[in-house]
């Protein structure tokens, strides 16, 4: 298998992480759920940096970020599929 | 700059799958790897007076307070071969906090790593409590008080029992102890989304492989659980475990950061460096530092801060704060000789007497600042390396670190001493 640029978790998650330097938007990257090693293909929308991660699926305000196949938190605003999820669209639902 | 090139090193392939990024591999280097035979696996180690086995052979000139640290430095320049551990803390500490401190002191004292300790205090009453501590295990250790005596006689009548210490402890023959005598701890530190991905499974792989061999583990960073309390909670090896370690961090919860909060644990969870590396809330982080244990262990005891396992083999939970160098020694404190360490940012952390071997799977971290990194792991991200074989590579470096490979922090000097302080002096 060639080096993917996105690895998941679960397949239940809606975010994975980029395990690349230097992903540019436009990207047709190979993503691998280490889970079951199953691959898919998708289309980064934006610059994103190593270890940063990208949404999996549409996600709406309020929904719930699934990762490791847990919750990790809640989006702030909308997000599309392939965009950036960081600190400015998703925070712990803790606080 | 131009390059002189004084020597050529005769190199060779390394023998050693992820084994350190920029380390020089010669024909003479052993190829042995443990991870082909881990049930039978050997190093060569010091068994102490009290059984325990040691990876160093350290003689120890050791502060009782912040006040002596300057005679325990000058003791160790003059004796080559020892070793002072100076400090901040020792003085008008009260209650739980110095019970702490003394523990963590004696602790330090007592690790099998340590041949012997020389102690140097400010009065006799409190160096003493130390040294009969110490004492305890059967190793070597004498106490010295600077009141009525003055910096300068003390100095020298410590640098006599000293130089008896490490000629005598240079002397003592390692022996062949099975990879079963090993005590080995875990933190993580400067963690991203690759710590999670890869590094911090790597550790779990091997406590995985090591624990139903005889060793002992042991976890902690009480805060660094938060968001994941309930896949810790449900690792405990029984109901009273549960309860026990529930209790712990409930308390951390209600006492510290209920106590303290502004909006995410002051800014500090996840810390900057873990938001540069692409982590965004405390249960992504929470999450990622649990993969530390494994997929199959449970843990059979909650330790106080520094507090030694008493209910033989197994993988053990520690109250500690996440702070790097706090936790490190708080873990040494308990008797821990071997920490594995993963980092994806970059986190360059040692400890005085005990090897801190780095684990690294962010392949930036590796390609800008590999010197402190013993386990290349980056090849998981690239899907050439399983987590079973980054378990094996860290087992292959923890026996060649028990053997005298010194890790890139003891190379590099890195000698972070932290004692925990649970509340202001009087």
């Amino acid at each position: 298998m060639s080096a993917p640029q996105l690895l998941v978790h679960e397949n239940k998650d809606t975010v994975g992480v980029v395990v690349v330097e230097g992903l540019k938007a436009g990207t047709d990257m190979l993503c691998v759920v280490t889970h079951d090693n199953s691959a898919f293909n998708m289309t980064a929308k934006m610059d994103v940096p190593i270890g940063h991660k990208i949404a999996l699926a549409d996600i709406k305000a309020g929904d719930t970020v699934w990762k490791y196949g847990q919750d990790i938190g809640i989006a702030k605003s909308d997000i599309a599929k392939g965009e950036h999820v960081h600190i400015h669209n998703m925070k712990t639902k803790r606080w | 700059m131009s390059e002189v090139i004084m020597f050529h090193a005769e190199s060779a392939p390394n023998p050693f799958k992820g084994g350190a990024p920029d380390q020089f591999v010669t024909r003479a280097t052993p190829a042995a790897r443990a991870s082909e035979d881990y049930v039978n696996a050997t190093f060569r180690g010091w068994r102490r007076e009290n059984g325990r086995v040691g990876v160093r052979n350290h003689v120890v000139i050791l502060p009782l307070d912040d006040l002596s640290n300057s005679a325990c430095e000058a003791v160790a320049a003059h004796v080559k071969g020892t070793l002072a551990l100076p400090h901040a803390y020792g003085r008008l500490q009260f209650g739980a906090d110095l019970d702490l401190y003394f523990r963590t002191l004696i602790g330090i004292g007592s690790n099998p790593n340590v041949a012997a300790v020389v102690v140097i205090g400010i009065e006799d009453q409190w160096t003493n409590i130390i040294v009969e501590g110490i004492a305890k295990t059967g190793k070597p250790v004498v106490g010295f008080g600077i009141e009525g005596n003055g910096d300068i006689a003390t100095i020298a009548r410590a640098s006599y029992e000293a130089k008896r210490f490490v000629q005598w402890a240079n002397e003592l023959p390692p022996e062949t102890c099975s990879i079963s005598d090993l005590w080995v701890s875990t933190k993580c530190g400067e963690s991203d989304t690759t710590t999670g991905l890869s590094s911090c499974p790597t550790v779990g792989n091997m406590y995985d492989k090591l624990i139903p061999r005889g060793i002992y583990g042991v976890f902690g960073e009480t805060s660094e659980i938060t968001g994941a309390e309930h896949l810790c909670k449900a690792r405990a090896a029984s109901p009273e475990v549960a309860e026990k370690w529930f209790k712990i961090w409930k308390s951390y919860q209600d006492d510290v950061i209920e106590a303290h909060k502004t909006n995410d644990l002051s800014d500090s969870q996840p810390t900057k460096g873990n938001i540069a590396g692409g982590l965004t809330t405390i249960e992504e982080k929470a999450l990622g530092n649990l993969e530390k244990i494994g997929r199959e262990c449970t843990f059979i005891d909650a330790l106080e801060p520094a507090e030694a396992p008493a209910k033989g083999p197994g993988l053990y939970y520690m109250d500690t704060s996440s702070a790097a160098a706090e936790c490190v020694t708080l873990m040494a404190a308990a008797g821990y000789v071997i920490h594995t360490f993963p980092t994806g940012q970059g986190n360059v952390i040692g400890n005085p007497i005990v090897p801190v071997i780095k684990i690294s799977g962010n392949p930036r971290t590796i390609r800008t600042m590999g010197e402190h990194i013993d386990v290349d792991v980056s090849g998981v991200l690239r899907r050439e390396m399983t987590i079973p074989e980054a378990g094996d590579a860290l087992i292959d470096m923890i026996v060649r670190t028990a053997n005298g490979r010194l890790t890139a922090a003891e190379s590099l000097g890195h000698r972070e001493f932290v004692m925990t302080k649970l509340y202001r002096s009087a």
